[in-house]
């Protein structure tokens, strides 16, 4: 397959600090250092460390030195820490900022979705906004016009297109802007962070559309978002951007799950030394690890298989704790939902323990019902129903895909999470 | 890959030439600056009770307003004109060139939204100006019409339509490029010193009094003529008077000055504004 988009050692620079302020001063110098036939003083590319280290400029690079390459028709799913550069790459892939360095190529219309309903004016009619907008995102006025019923139906807002938009709900008005957008003749599509807004039924059919958008008729999408789910749907491929690098790129799941891996910012060694936690800290989690069936420490198990979710607490106080005392793994999915509290408090008939100075505690899941992916849990623990100990991102581990059923058939992750044991009985009508 | 460079249909780069102006791309625009000016100029009287008549009430206020006071308590020269269609005219065709100024000078910032999410030729914003402005000066000079209609059946006035008329269009066509070449210098220059802007709406009125508005060119004081024959605006506004009324000061090498400032600053502007327009996203 041929390629899309090529991107070849791009960088950005950006000024730190206030912009306005002596800057006329600073033209002259860079004026002056032109003349003479200098390079420009505040911007050198290429800048290397030990220079930048001096201070003497106050520029960051925002994109550096980014090369990579779209095919056509792929959807790229680009992810990123707040900071690491995907808007300024979706800004200038869609020329609105152009690169300090380096050289895009691009083969097709581009139009970008960074944020829906650019140009609304207030005052017109859902209807005329429709053209305008459409316009601005680069239709000629004939192309609108042959879409206009496919856009109204698609925004679902057909009795208000003659009323002003500044009538409209927040949700009607987005609809009507996504509408328009989806509707782009363009070989690519940008889209940034679109769908947090909108009522379910229309995320999903936002979703829909784009998924139709990049499969279907075969253009591109980049796509930037923090909704993992949905780039997990949507996107075929994934990148990973830090600090303005590609730090990885491969397959959506694969790079779901690096980005994960990336963002663990405590590993499961150091959870004594953490500071962000809450309680009174009596009682202190000391550690945690999972186990596979096997006893041994690990990082990845298998569903329907033996697993064990291990924490070391340590008593701080000087005397024996004999207290009620709850502990609980509360677990969660990659996307930050709670899938269950793993508790001795509901599992366990006697809550009432000693601890002299550590203890040990080990919550086994025999059969592991959980789906190929990424889960995490929280630690808590409790005296006497007291918060003593609560730690957020304790510990990760990673399910692969296992025989659960028993029957050497794997369900797909993609359907769900959760793995019920379960009996089916069929019976047949005389 | 095997990609050879001719392929690419669109090739970012740091910052092209300064004189790549791109104009065939803002012609691909065209739909969308007829929008502007059909937003413009709808939005302007939406929820309004007057509607369109909003239009005239300005033009037709300020007019008696310098009527009285320029023409019958200061009783300045209207070189032999009636005071209402010497003042009417004026103030017609000056509104347009302030207005497209005006505008055009906070473009930058008046569109920072629009141009920092969405990419189209950004000339097509300032061009937008100028013709929706251009509705609206086309609706005033409706009122100018009324107007000397009214003084040639009721106050048996003659007018001496002359070719010089076809001097009229030229001179708007000067009008508008001069305040959209100016505009475009000014909001090039405001996205990195907004200082500027508040000296605009100054400097625009200041320059009205050293353009024959408020009295004709034969009129102007000795001390001043020297001002009013370097601003390229004094022969525009002989000129639009001599085409609709018959009478003004205007000459082919004053003409002929007018021309070349209005192009050479039409010029500096676009380019301006197209070396503006890459960067300004992260300066505003």
């Amino acid at each position: 397959m041929s390629l899309a988009i090529k991107v070849e050692n791009l960088s950005k620079v950006y000024n730190l600090g206030e912009i306005g302020t002596g800057t006329l001063s600073r033209d002259i110098e860079r004026w002056w250092a032109l003349v003479r036939g200098k390079e420009d003083p505040y911007l050198r590319i290429g800048e290397t460390n030990d220079r930048a280290s001096k201070g003497d400029s106050n520029v960051v690079y925002s994109l550096q030195d980014l090369s990579f390459e779209v095919k056509q028709g792929e959807a790229v799913g680009i992810i990123g820490r707040n900071g690491a550069g995907k808007s300024t790459l979706l800004k200038i892939l869609s020329r609105v900022t152009s690169p300090t360095a380096g050289k895009i190529s691009i083969k097709g219309r581009i139009a970008s979705l960074l944020e829906v309903g650019t140009g609304f004016h207030p005052e017109l009619s859902g209807k005329d906004n429709i053209f305008l907008n459409g316009a601005i995102m680069g239709m000629k006025k004939a192309e609108i016009k042959k879409k206009l019923d496919e856009i109204i139906a698609f925004s679902g807002v057909e009795r208000y297109v003659d009323t002003p938009v500044k009538r409209y709900s927040s949700g009607m008005y987005v609809r009507l802007a996504f509408a328009v957008a989806a509707h782009l003749q363009s070989e690519i599509l940008i889209v940034d962070e679109v769908l947090a807004v909108g009522d379910a039924e229309f995320q999903s059919k936002c979703l829909g559309k784009m998924k139709d958008v990049s499969s279907n008729e075969g253009r591109t999408v980049l796509f930037v978002s923090h909704n993992m789910a949905a780039m997990n749907s949507l996107c075929t491929s994934g990148m990973i951007l830090e600090k303005g690098n590609l730090h990885y790129a491969g397959d959506i799941d694969k790079t779901i799950n690096k980005y994960l891996e990336i963002n663990r910012t405590h590993s499961n060694k150091d959870v004594i030394d953490r500071k962000d936690r809450v309680g009174n800290q009596k009682l202190k989690f000391a550690n945690t690890w999972v186990e596979n069936a096997n006893g041994e420490t690990v990082e990845h198990v298998v569903s329907g298989q033996s697993i064990k979710i291990v924490a070391e607490i340590i008593n701080t106080t000087q005397e024996n704790i004999h207290e009620n005392i709850t502990i609980a793994f509360a677990l969660y999915d990659y996307m930050g939902y709670q899938i269950t509290d793993l508790s001795n408090l509901h599992a366990t008939s006697d809550i009432k323990l000693s601890v002299q100075n550590k203890i040990t505690i080990t919550c086994e899941l025999p059969s592991l019902p959980l789906n190929e992916g990424v889960y995490r849990y929280n630690l808590f623990c409790r005296i006497n129903n007291e918060v003593a100990d609560g730690l957020e991102y304790a510990g990760y581990f990673n399910v692969n895909a296992g025989d659960f059923f028993g029957t050497g058939r794997i369900s797909d992750k993609n359907q769900g999470q959760v793995l019920f044991k379960q009996n089916w009985n069929i019976a047949c009508a005389e | 890959m095997h990609d050879n460079d001719e392929n690419w249909s669109l090739v970012i780069k740091q910052r092209s030439s300064l004189f790549n102006l791109n104009l065939a791309e803002v012609w691909n625009y065209k739909d969308l600056i007829l929008l502007l000016v059909r937003r413009d100029f709808v939005s302007f009287y939406k929820q309004t009770i007057f509607g369109p008549v909003w239009f005239f009430i300005q033009p037709f206020f300020t007019t008696f307003i310098y009527v009285f006071i320029f023409g019958t308590l200061a009783s300045l020269s209207t070189d032999g004109l009636p005071q209402t269609l010497f003042y009417l005219t004026n103030i017609v065709a000056w509104n347009y060139f302030s207005e497209c100024l005006n505008k055009t000078s906070t473009v930058f910032r008046d569109n920072a939204n629009i141009f920092g999410k969405v990419y189209f030729p950004r000339l097509v914003m300032p061009l937008s100006i100028v013709i929706s402005n251009l509705t609206r000066f086309g609706v005033q000079l409706i009122l100018l019409a009324l107007a000397m209609l009214y003084y040639a059946v009721f106050k048996d006035y003659t007018f001496h339509i002359t070719w010089y008329i076809l001097l009229f269009p030229l001179m708007v066509l000067l009008m508008a490029a001069f305040g959209l070449g100016a505009g475009m210098i000014i909001s090039a220059m405001t996205t990195k010193y907004r200082d500027l802007s508040f000296l605009v709406s100054f400097g625009i009125q200041l320059l009205m009094y050293v353009t024959p508005v408020i009295y004709p060119l034969s009129a102007a004081h000795e001390k001043v003529k020297w001002v009013l024959s370097i601003n390229p605006m004094t022969p525009i506004l002989e000129g639009i008077r001599l085409g609709l009324l018959g009478k003004g000061d205007i000459t082919i090498a004053s003409l002929l000055y007018a021309v070349t400032v209005v192009v050479v600053v039409l010029f500096i502007g676009i380019i301006t504004f197209n070396k503006v327009e890459k960067s300004f996203v992260d300066t505003v």
